[in-house]
C-alpha cells in the first residue's frame, strides 16, 4: 500500500468509526422512554467492557493457564516452566540484572530528581532546566538508546574516537572500553539511559510536590533555626514522603517492564539480558509459550507488591491529614 | 499497567497541575533569594548541560556528512563545520545503504497513532459516563474492576491477543478471517496474506482503556449535577446530553490524555513488534529504527538522521504543547 492509501485508509477508518458512533447514538435516542436507560448502559458501556474482557481479562487467564503448558501450549508441564526460570543458572543472569535494574534505577533518579527539584525551587529562572531535563520523557527508548549508543560509540584506541564517553575518557589518558560488550557494567550503561529519561519525572513531581508545602510550616522551622540540612531533612522530606514513594514505585514498576532499552543496546546479550526482554525471546523468537507465559506471570506477580506497597502508604498518608 | 497507577495517577494529576499553574507558596521570595547560591545554580546548570549533550550529539551528528560523522566525534564539527542535509535525503526516501527509506513507517507511525488515540478516549468516555452517571447495581463493581485491570502487564496478553487474530479461539475464526470476509471494505483494511494496522489499533485500544476509564471518570463525575438534572427535566436522552453535554465539557480532560495516549502509541515498540511484524506495509517507526540499528548500527549518519526523524514528533508536541503534554504524561507515566 502507498502512503496516501494508508493516510487514506486511517481517515476512513475514523469517519467511519465517529459517524457508526453517531448513528447508533441518533438512533438510540429515539427508543421509546422505558427502554432508553438499559439502552444507554448497554451502548455507552458495552464496547469497552467488550474490549476489556478480550483483552485483558481473557489473555491474563490464558497466559496463566499457558504458564503450565509446554512450548506449544497444548501439553501440561505442571511447574517446569517454573522451575526452568528459577532453577537454570543460565538464568541467573537476567534475574540478577533485573534485581540491580529495579534498585539503581528508582533511587537514582529520585535522588538526583529531588536534588534538582529543590535547587529549582531556589532558583528564578527555573522553566528552561526544567524544560531540558524533562524532555527526554517525550523520547522513545528506542530514540533514547540511539541516542546514547552515539555517546557508547567505541572505536580501536589507535583510531579517533567517535563517541563522547570515549573521548573524554580518553582525555585522562585512560585507554576506553567497549562499553556495550564490558562485564559487568555494561547493564549499569544501560541503567544510565532509564536514568536519563526518568530523573525529569521525578523532578517535575517532587518539584509540585515542593512548592504545595504550606508556607507557613517552612517559616516556622526557620524561625525555629532550622536551616540547610536539618530543614530538608525534617521538614521538606516528611512533608512529602507520600510522593517520595509514589515516584519510587512508579519508576520501578517502569523499570521492571522495560524491555525496549535492552532489546536495541545489546538484545540482552553480553550478560545484559532483563526479564522483559527475555519473555520477549522466549515466546517470539524461541516460540515457547510455555516459557514466555511463565515469565509474564513472574513480571505480574512481581509489579503486585509494589503496587499494594504504593496504595497502602497512599492510605497512610491520606488517613494522616 | 498497574492498579497503584490509578492511585498514582491521581496523586500525579495533581501534580501536574500545580506545574501547570506554578504557585510559590512554599517559600516566600525573599527566602527564595537567601537560599539560592551560585553553587547551587552551577549545579543545575551543569546537570542541564549533561542532560541535554546527548540529544545534542545526535542531532550535530545527523547533520555531518557521511565521511566526517563516521570517523570524528561530532563536536569536532564545531571546530570545522561542514554540514549537509544529505543523510535526511537518503534516510527519508531510501539510497544506496537503506533501500525505501523510512517515510513509509513514519506514515505508518502516524496511521496507528491517531486512530489508537481517538478511539479508545471516545470509547472511554462513553463507559465513563454511563459508570458516573447511568448508575446501576452492579456499576461499582464493574468501576472497581476496570480500576484493578491495571495490575495486568501488556505482557500477558501478547500471546493470547496474537492468537486471536491469527488463530481464534476456543475453536472460532480468527479475527482475520472476520474482517477478510466482509465484502470489498474486508480486503482494504486486511489484505488477503498480508498485514494489517487493524490488530495494532485494537491492541493499543485494549490496552489503553483502564487507564482512559478510571482517569475520565473521575473528571466525568465532576461534573455538576444540576446539569444534567436540568437536561433530564427537559427530556433529553442519554444519548443527547452525551452529544451536547459530556463531550464538549470533556475536551480539555480529553486533550492531555489524547497527547499522552498519542506519544504512547508512537514511542511504543512493544506492541508494534508483536503485531506488525517488521514489514513496511503496517510496522511503526521505532520498529523500523530498531531494525536498522541492528543492521545498519554503523552508518552513523543514517541512523542518528533516522533516530532524528523519529523523535522530532513528540518533540514538537512536548515543546509546542508542554501543559497539556505534562498533565497527560504525568498521570498517564505508569501505563504498560
Amino acid at each position: 500500500m502507498d502512503n496516501a492509501s494508508k493516510l487514506a485508509l486511517m481517515a476512513s477508518v475514523v469517519l467511519v468509526f465517529f459517524g457508526v458512533l453517531l448513528l447508533v447514538l441518533f438512533l438510540a435516542g429515539r427508543a421509546s422512554g422505558r427502554w432508553q436507560t438499559p439502552l444507554a448502559r448497554l451502548i455507552f458501556l458495552g464496547p469497552a467492557a467488550l474490549l476489556v474482557i478480550i483483552g485483558l481479562v481473557i489473555p491474563a487467564i490464558q497466559t496463566t493457564y499457558g504458564s503450565f503448558q509446554g512450548p506449544d501450549g497444548k501439553k501440561s508441564v505442571g511447574l517446569a516452566n517454573y522451575e526452568w526460570i528459577f532453577g537454570t543458572p543460565d538464568n541467573w543472569v537476567f534475574l540478577r540484572n533485573t534485581a540491580i535494574w529495579i534498585i539503581v534505577t528508582p533511587i537514582f533518579s529520585t535522588v538526583v530528581g529531588l536534588v534538582l527539584a529543590l535547587l529549582l525551587d531556589r532558583m528564578r529562572r527555573e522553566s528552561i532546566p526544567k524544560s531540558l531535563i524533562f524532555m527526554p520523557m517525550a523520547i522513545s527508548f528506542v530514540g533514547a538508546s540511539i541516542i546514547w549508543g552515539l555517546v557508547y560509540e567505541y572505536r580501536d584506541p589507535a583510531e579517533e574516537q567517535v563517541g563522547l564517553l570515549s573521548a573524554i575518557v580518553s582525555l585522562f589518558n585512560i585507554t576506553p572500553e567497549n562499553w556495550l560488550l564490558w562485564q559487568p557494567w555494561n547493564t549499569f550503561f544501560l541503567i544510565i539511559i532509564m536514568i536519563w529519561i526518568q530523573v525529569g519525572f521525578a523532578m517535575v513531581v517532587l518539584s509540585a510536590a515542593i512548592k504545595a508545602i504550606p508556607m507557613d510550616v517552612t517559616e516556622a522551622a526557620m524561625l525555629d533555626g532550622a536551616t540547610g540540612w536539618k530543614l530538608f531533612s525534617k521538614v521538606t522530606v516528611p512533608m512529602i514522603r507520600g510522593t517520595l514513594v509514589v515516584v519510587l514505585t512508579t519508576i520501578a514498576i517502569g523499570t521492571l517492564k522495560v524491555f525496549d532499552i535492552v532489546r536495541v543496546m545489546t538484545n540482552g546479550n553480553f550478560g545484559t539480558q532483563v526479564l522483559s526482554n527475555e519473555m520477549y525471546a522466549q515466546a517470539f523468537v524461541q516460540f515457547d509459550k510455555g516459557r514466555g507465559s511463565a515469565l509474564a506471570v513472574v513480571l505480574f506477580i512481581a509489579v503486585v507488591p509494589l503496587i499494594i506497597y504504593n496504595i497502602v502508604q497512599l492510605r497512610k498518608e491520606q488517613s494522616i491529614r | 499497567m498497574s492498579v497503584e497507577s490509578s492511585e498514582t495517577a491521581v496523586a500525579l494529576e495533581k501534580a501536574a497541575a500545580k506545574t501547570a499553574a506554578p504557585d510559590h507558596s512554599g517559600m516566600s521570595s525573599a527566602l527564595r533569594r537567601n537560599l539560592s547560591s551560585p553553587w547551587a545554580s552551577a549545579f543545575v546548570i551543569i546537570l542541564t548541560v549533561l542532560w541535554t549533550i546527548p540529544t545534542l550529539g545526535l542531532l550535530v551528528t545527523s547533520l555531518r556528512p557521511a565521511e566526517e560523522a563516521n570517523n570524528s566525534g561530532w563536536w569536532t564539527a564545531f571546530a570545522d563545520p561542514v554540514f549537509t542535509l544529505d543523510n535526511y535525503q537518503e534516510v527519508i526516501s531510501g539510497g544506496d545503504t537503506i533501500p525505501g527509506g523510512i517515510l513509509p513507517y513514519f506514515i505508518n507511525s502516524f496511521v496507528i497513532s491517531i486512530p489508537a488515540a481517538m478511539i479508545p478516549l471516545t470509547l472511554a468516555l462513553m463507559a465513563a459516563y454511563a459508570l458516573a452517571w447511568v448508575p446501576f447495581r452492579w456499576s461499582n463493581a464493574i468501576f472497581l474492576l476496570i480500576f484493578a485491570l491495571q495490575v495486568v502487564p501488556l505482557q500477558m496478553a501478547l500471546l493470547p491477543l496474537l492468537q486471536l487474530f491469527n488463530l481464534g479461539w476456543f475453536g472460532l475464526p480468527p479475527l482475520r478471517d472476520l474482517v477478510q470476509a466482509v465484502p470489498v471494505l474486508g480486503d482494504w483494511i486486511w489484505p488477503t496474506g498480508g498485514t494489517s494496522f487493524m490488530p495494532l489499533w485494537i491492541a493499543h485500544t485494549m490496552f489503553a482503556l483502564p487507564l482512559a476509564i478510571f482517569l475520565l471518570h473521575n473528571f466525568v463525575s465532576q461534573l455538576p449535577r444540576d446539569l444534567f438534572e436540568a437536561a433530564r427535566v427537559d427530556g433529553a436522552s442519554h444519548f443527547l446530553i452525551f452529544r451536547k453535554l459530556v463531550l464538549p465539557l470533556s475536551v480539555p480532560a480529553i486533550a492531555s490524555f489524547a497527547i499522552f495516549q498519542f506519544l504512547w502509541v508512537w514511542n511504543d515498540l512493544l506492541v508494534g513488534l508483536t503485531f506488525a511484524g517488521g514489514t513496511v506495509d503496517v510496522a511503526p517507526i521505532t520498529v523500523y529504527l530498531s531494525n536498522i540499528k541492528g543492521t545498519y548500527g554503523a552508518s552513523l549518519h543514517l541512523i542518528t538522521a533516522g533516530a532524528f526523524i523519529a523523535i522530532v514528533v513528540p518533540l514538537i508536541v512536548f515543546f509546542s504543547l508542554q501543559r497539556f503534554f505534562v498533565r497527560g504524561l504525568l498521570a498517564g507515566s505508569v501505563k504498560g
